[in-house]
């Protein structure tokens, strides 16, 4: 099982900022070992994200996303004390949820 | 007439003295936007679920472990480090102390793990326990304990370290880090035969390098400026490399921790 992310979520004005770390290691499918064997790639597909049960964003990501990503986006509307749960799915299928709360 | 002309050339002489954006301003910046982010929090969660999780054969927790400041204390322990212990009777930094604790509390082997690679097993859970050690005591400032003969033994032998020239291209750690104002490429070089700031060489690391996205501790830092050198590799926690860490640390003393840090 995956480590869990970091979330923050704070209001700003009418909006609320949400900055997500997570922990992956995002191979590409290009590198080399030390044995001169392609390292297989190993990335996130798919990201949601979602404000109070209900899908705000979703993402198709790649092997072109950085290691141990940083995302940050802003959900309008969104006041102190909801819920903002960011799910990842990578493509061998290991999953990662975890939720925060709008401060 | 001529007279315009000289305000002219000192207006624009002005102009483009306040304009440009030196390059170590870019990475200033650059650093600023990337704090925000910093991957380094991921590797203080895991440092601290690490603490507290049983493990190793004594299936037991690192919440026990003596850091210098009483069994289980963490915060502050970093910015103290290296200093004597009294049960080992030598002088430890963060590291060494950690596989103590990790051979003592969980029963691991200390030198299986100082002989394991960075970044593999449970190598990668002494970098990430250091990060989270390191994080308690930001905003800290540096004041390593002197008192000890040992501490004070390791203080000169770590100057005497740092001053050794050798290797096939005659460097020593002075080479680069003995006067201000040196840089290699964009980074700057930190003077470390004294106090060099806030947040700046010694209070620096731990720290997530961007270029690579490794998580870096002192160990590893050191580890890489041998390998620059062309130095043979010093050994995980040797006593070379505690020392090296005694002397920047004693002479980091007053300066505030930012660990762990982002580098490029």
């Amino acid at each position: 099982m995956a480590d869990p992310m970091r979330i923050r979520a704070q209001v700003a004005g009418d909006k609320a900022t949400v900055r997500v770390l997570m922990a992956h290691e995002m191979e590409t499918g290009q590198r080399k070992d030390a044995a001169g064997k392609t390292i297989p790639a190993w990335h996130i597909q798919d990201v949601t994200a979602q404000h109070n049960g209900k899908t705000v964003m979703t993402a198709q990501w790649g092997p072109a996303v950085s290691k141990n990503p940083f995302l940050q986006f802003n959900v309008k509307g969104a006041k102190a004390g909801d819920k903002i749960t960011v799910s990842w799915v990578d493509n061998r299928g290991d999953k990662r949820s975890d939720e925060a709360t709008v401060s | 007439m001529k007279r315009t002309w000289v305000a002219c050339a000192l207006l624009a002489s002005l102009a483009a003295w306040a304009q440009p954006k030196s390059a170590a301003d870019g990475i200033a910046e650059y650093r600023k936007m990337l704090e925000d982010g910093n991957p380094a929090e991921l590797f203080e969660a895991r440092g601290e679920a690490l603490w507290k999780q049983k493990r190793g054969p004594k299936n037991a927790s690192l919440e026990a472990c003596d850091l210098g400041k009483g069994p289980g204390v963490v915060k502050g322990a970093w910015v103290e480090m290296p200093r004597h212990f009294a049960d080992t009777g030598r002088v430890q930094d963060l590291e060494s102390r950690l596989l103590t604790c990790m051979e003592t509390l969980q029963g691991f082997s200390a030198a299986e793990i100082a002989k394991t690679p960075f970044g593999r097993d449970e190598q990668k859970n002494v970098t990430a326990l250091a990060t989270w050690i390191a994080a308690s005591s930001r905003g800290m400032k540096f004041s390593l304990p002197q008192g000890h003969p040992e501490e004070r033994r390791f203080y000169e032998l770590g100057k005497r370290a740092f001053f050794f020239r050798g290797g096939p291209m005659d460097f020593s750690c002075a080479s680069c880090h003995g006067e201000a104002g040196k840089r290699i490429r964009l980074q700057d070089l930190p003077m470390l035969t004294k106090n060099p700031g806030d947040g700046i060489g010694f209070a620096a690391w731990p720290a997530y390098r961007v270029s690579n996205g490794e998580m870096w501790s002192m160990q590893l830092r050191l580890n890489d400026c041998f390998r620059q050198q062309r130095f043979p590799y010093p050994g995980f926690a040797s006593e070379m490399t505690i020392a090296l860490g005694s002397y920047m640390g004693v002479n980091a003393k007053g300066a505030e921790s930012i660990a762990p840090a982002i580098k490029r």
